[in-house]
């Protein structure tokens, strides 16, 4: 069970990669598709990995992407 | 894979920074790799950790790419001319002494064109939270020699090398008299956004110099490559010396960056030192300044 989500923005996303290099366990990878600018947004790879502690989101210039961390439901390990 | 668009609002959760943006402004003009966005994320970060009231804090920014930040938050904010936003905010603090307020510009703004203002705000001590971010060039006329490029660099107006001595801004600030010094780059997100914190608790000039790429015009210029292998030089070169002497953190064209908290003292601000003249002077003459009201 993942600890955290990321969510994407995909049209503000300009490709610099930050979020895909700095990411502590390597859940992102740029994609081979075109947002409407013509830019390749990052897209989760290792969804199960992302404990949601938002440095991508931190690390976005351009408010592009972020992550949240996953409220464990009572009772549930 | 087919990458789904999100929008702004994902699953209920939207971007922590979004209350602190002008949304309908979005995509804002800097380019791809460049680090002014990343430094705009630790500053809302910073406002979010340290809970101040958003009513009683002002952003003012000069002229160039960093200068663009006043117009892209959703706080109340100037966007002065050229190399004036210290003086715009000076003016501010004076009339509204309760007003946080925060000086967001660029190396160029700040310490050419408005180097005096720089130094004199840092000399009288007034408490304004300075927040430079430096690319090492004026990145938005076109790639020009600015007072903080490192010598050997190849600009548009240097095209066979710098040759000027550079500025070394924190050893500047510290000489002029400012409370609070530190120098991150835009690879150092959750150190910035903890100095821009400490910063809003002192009383004060308080500078926070970040390095950021310009890969457009400085780093393709230098051959240096894009924003991202610019981070990973940040990531690799930099060195962590809080109270290192700020006369040996000069910066050089590719060699070590020294980061950390260089300077954090105590001494009376413009106004306590206008006060306790005035008192001192004026004895059972003086008159407290009425309390601004905004209505």
């Amino acid at each position: 069970m993942a600890k955290g989500n990321v969510h994407i923005v995909v049209e503000r996303c300009k490709a610099c990669g930050f979020c895909v290099e700095f990411c502590p366990t390597k859940v992102l990878a740029l994609s081979s598709v075109f947002n409407s600018k013509g830019y390749h947004p990052p897209h989760v790879v290792n969804p199960e990995k992302c404990s949601g502690c938002d440095l991508c989101g931190m690390y976005c210039p351009d408010f592009a992407i972020y992550g949240t961390r996953v409220v464990p439901v009572r009772g549930e390990k | 894979m087919p990458v789904k668009d999100v929008g702004l609002v994902d699953q209920g959760v939207v971007n922590p920074v979004e209350p602190f943006l002008r949304s309908d402004r979005m995509p804002h003009i800097w380019c791809p790799g460049c680090g002014i966005g990343t430094t705009v994320n630790c500053f809302a970060r910073a406002l979010i950790e340290s809970k101040i009231d958003l009513q009683s804090l002002a952003l003012v920014s000069g002229i160039g790419c960093t200068g663009r930040v006043a117009g892209y938050v959703k706080l109340d904010s100037f966007h002065t001319t050229h190399g004036r936003a210290i003086p715009f905010a000076t003016g501010l603090k004076l009339a509204n002494p309760k007003l946080n307020v925060v000086v967001y510009s660029g190396d160029g703004d700040l310490s050419a064109i408005g180097g005096n203002h720089l130094i004199h705000a840092a000399r009288r001590n007034i408490d304004l939270k300075v927040i430079c971010v430096n690319n090492l060039i004026y990145a938005m006329t076109g790639g020009q020699t600015a007072p903080t490029t490192p010598g050997h660099a190849t600009t548009s107006t240097n095209p066979y090398g710098t040759f000027e001595p550079a500025f070394n801004l924190p050893h500047l600030v510290e000489a002029a008299g400012a409370v609070y010094v530190a120098r991150w780059t835009t690879f150092h997100v959750r150190q910035l956004a903890r100095s821009i914190g400490e910063a809003f608790q002192k009383k004060g000039f308080s500078f926070i110099e970040v390095i950021s790429p310009c890969p457009t015009l400085y780093q393709r210029r230098n051959k240096m490559g894009d924003g991202l292998d610019t981070m990973k030089y940040y990531k690799e070169q930099s060195k962590t010396r809080h109270g290192a002497p700020t006369s040996e953190v000069g910066l050089t064209l590719k060699g070590e960056i020294i980061v950390g908290k260089f300077v954090d003292r105590d001494r009376p601000d413009y106004q306590t030192m206008m006060r306790a003249q005035y008192v001192e002077a004026l004895g059972e003459r003086f008159v407290e300044a009425p309390e601004m009201v905004c209505s």
